[in-house]
């Protein structure tokens, strides 16, 4: 049985651990988490070392690879503040596969450690900051894509939606095979990119059904996959990191 | 043009690129599955809606893991519980050998016609074109595996082998191959098939079946089947011959009714199945039906290598329901011939490997998004996931070596790309720096990055990073505080 997994209080500081696709092509997002955490008081912490959890490796099979990688990033957080990731992906490779990674080595105490302390940022707001939000928006629709990580892997379906739900202004819609892939799949995309290119047609499909002329998502893979097919198609519906959406719409 | 017309054609994992290439341009192969899973998952779905379906699938795998763990013992108990019960068992160690055992028990009476019901293990040795190549013909009894071999073709999912067609290529094919007049009716076509096949039980010598469950404390056979095709063919012919993987005992009487309700639900969305058939001796003295030889020959073909890895061995507990070629985003849209295997889609892609090896079967690993919905459905928790990274640790040479094929994908050119990420990764200094010059370099990045600006357009570095956009937003926050 999967135990339910209980939060803490809020805390005075967490760390946030930004991912390399923010860092590279969505900083904005980054820095709209962090403002979103600061603004329910708590300290951001940003280790200037982190780079990558090491989870392309790890897909592909370089395990070694993969971790040396996260060798260096389970340096980085060395007080026990919770650590905060914008992403599903990232954060299940560091919550569920570095314990795998580390089984049988001499830092697979340390990584059960890290992982235990590891969030996805839209669980952190919902279930630890219990966040509140006003919305100064125009009335809108708008869809989500969850990712695969944060639905299966994280088990976090319902957060992303319940934070958009505290936007008065704001209608959720929700896509036809909502819960199926969009296609990314990290190298997937590049190892099979005609099948990944179906895939990603399928729910630019789905997502203009609704009507909705945006989507957020809470990570970047989805996002840069989703929103570059239809930027490719000229379709005119745009997506966004969906703590740069909750930001802007309540700053 | 309807299949039927269509040259034969052949499947290979090594052209799994070309044939999901041909397949994705294929608006009826895409039609034709996206409604069936559709339609699959929808009655999944409903049929567990009022389970604890977590509490059965955790039920589900602890018997499967039980019985993997005790299967030396468990195999012997089988072989001598069904001796007892006069079923002569045989062992194989691959299917070359099984279809020369099989063969020898046709050839023995002299059989000339062989009836068929659904089994994916005599697929895997390709049974049918062994026997008629001794001159004996082997007829598939259940319905869509017979028009899968009246269009000459393999079966395109484990359970439901002509999922492929829709009802004007079945009716083509039926017009064709048997005659009847062009019908969209499916009753009158189902209504044919059961006229022809019904003849054919009646002369067939032998009928061989594969097996679900193989029950270790009592010699039974279980056998899960909707069409009666099963019963027809290890009842009616004088002989039985079933025959299956390794993998497929459980311990106990009591570990199938768990089971049983796993797959029927998993695989088609049925409570229960029409025919639920235990085999459990040859026909006894004063009984009047039954046949009255029961062979079982069970066959390795690599299980046991997979066997003698502790995280491979789960690739075994698979019951064979299809439920993850069901909810698979791949499969759904390039099919199950494109895998070009016995077994497509995600239990395909890790099992395969180990009966054919890496080399042929390289590509398939990598054929999934690792979204891990096969993960989330599979009846008996096997982390699909988990071993599809495992196989690609394998591929590129950095696993335990112990599959076939092992390393074939390893190229310099890419393993050294890996260390070059590895190197930057962990030179913060040099990340950053990199990353900040990613930004500023942005007018030289290409506009066209291979495969993916085909589809999409290519992502914008952005011209400040997170770790100097933070830099940034601190000092502001610092010089605020300051000056407050």
């Amino acid at each position: 049985m999967t135990p339910v997994k209980l939060y803490p209080p809020k805390p005075e500081k967490v760390y946030l651990f930004g991912t390399c696709l923010i860092d590279l092509f969505y900083p904005q997002a980054g820095l709209d988490a962090i403002r979103l955490l600061e603004r329910e008081g708590i300290d951001v912490l940003f280790p200037q070392d982190q780079t990558c959890c090491g989870q392309p490796a790890y897909t592909s099979g370089y395990h070694d690879e993969a971790r040396a990688v996260a060798s260096a990033q389970l340096d980085l957080f060395p007080e026990p503040w919770p650590i905060v990731v914008p992403s599903g992906s990232c954060g299940g490779m560091m919550r569920i596969h570095y314990p795998q990674l580390f089984a049988g080595t001499e830092r697979k105490a340390q990584a059960d450690e890290v992982a235990g302390r590891i969030f996805e940022l839209t669980e952190f707001l919902v279930h630890v900051c219990h966040l509140r939000l006003e919305d100064h928006g125009a009335p809108e629709k708008i869809a989500m894509h969850t990712s695969c990580s944060a639905r299966r892997e994280m088990g976090l379906t319902e957060t992303g939606p319940a934070l958009l739900a505290r936007l008065d202004q704001v209608e959720l819609v929700e896509q036809a095979r909502a819960a199926e892939c969009c296609g990314f799949g990290g190298t997937f995309a590049v190892r099979h990119p005609e099948v990944s290119a179906a895939m990603v047609e399928d729910k630019t499909q789905a997502i203009e059904a609704t009507g909705a002329t945006r989507f957020v998502t809470s990570d970047c893979g989805c996002l840069m996959n989703i929103a570059g097919r239809f930027e490719h198609q000229k379709r005119g519906v745009e997506g966004e990191h969906i703590a740069s959406y909750l930001w802007r719409r309540t700053s | 043009m309807s299949a039927a017309h269509e040259p034969v054609q052949t499947f290979t994992p090594r052209d799994f690129h070309r044939q999901a290439h041909d397949a994705l341009g294929n608006p009826q192969i895409r039609a034709n599955f996206r409604r069936a899973m559709d339609g699959l998952m929808a009655k999944r779905r409903d049929v567990f809606s009022d389970w604890d379906l977590e509490t059965l699938r955790e039920l589900g795998a602890n018997i499967r893991l039980r019985a993997l763990a005790r299967l030396p013992d468990l195999l012997e108990r089988l072989e001598a519980n069904c001796q007892a019960n006069g079923i002569q068992v045989h062992w194989a160690e691959n299917g070359d050998e099984a279809c020369r055992i099989i063969r020898e028990i046709c050839q023995r009476h002299e059989a000339k016609a062989v009836i068929k019901g659904k089994s994916m293990v005599s697929e895997e040795m390709h049974l049918n074109a062994h026997l008629e190549a001794a001159g004996i013909e082997a007829l598939e009894s259940d319905l869509g595996e017979y028009l899968v071999q009246l269009n000459e073709q393999t079966p395109s999912h484990i359970i439901m082998p002509a999922i492929h067609l829709n009802t004007d290529e079945i009716s083509e094919i039926m017009h064709d191959k048997t005659g009847i007049e062009r019908t969209r009716d499916v009753d009158t076509m189902t209504a044919a098939a059961r006229a022809q096949l019904r003849e054919r039980f009646m002369g067939a010598d032998v009928g061989i079946s594969g097996v679900n469950f193989a029950v270790a404390e009592t010699g039974t056979l279980c056998l899960v089947e909707n069409e009666g095709n099963g019963r027809m063919t290890t009842a009616v012919p004088p002989v039985h011959i079933a025959v299956t993987g390794i993998e497929k005992v459980v311990e106990h009487l009591r570990d199938v009714p768990p089971l049983y309700a796993l797959l029927t639900r998993s695989a088609t969305g049925q409570h229960v199945t029409t025919y639920f058939n235990m085999i459990s001796s040859p026909r006894k003295e004063g009984e009047h039906d039954g046949p009255k030889e029961v062979h079982l020959v069970l066959v390795d073909s690599g299980r046991s290598n997979i066997y003698q890895d502790d995280e491979l061995l789960d690739t075994l507990r698979c019951i064979r329901c299809g439920a993850c070629m069901n909810h698979c985003p791949v499969y759904t849209r390039v099919g199950g011939h494109t895998y070009g295997t016995t077994y497509p889609g995600p239990i395909g892609s890790i099992l395969m490997p180990h009966m054919m090896g890496l080399e042929q079967t390289k590509d398939l690993p990598t054929a999934s998004s690792l979204c891990g919905a096969c993960g989330e459905v599979c009846p008996v928790k096997i982390p699909i996931p988990d071993l599809l990274v495992r196989l690609r640790r394998e591929s590129v040479g950095e696993g335990r070596g112990n599959v076939p094929g092992a390393g074939v994908k390893r190229t310099k050119k890419e393993a050294s790309a890996w260390k070059g990420f590895q190197w930057l990764a962990t030179h913060p200094g040099v990340w950053r720096s990199g990353t900040a010059m990613v930004g500023k370099l942005q007018a030289l990045m290409p506009a066209k990055l291979g495969a993916w600006t085909e589809y999409r357009t290519a992502p914008k570095p952005a011209k400040t990073s997170l770790h100097a956009l933070v830099k940034r937003h601190q000092a502001e926050r610092a010089g605020g505080e300051e000056r407050s």
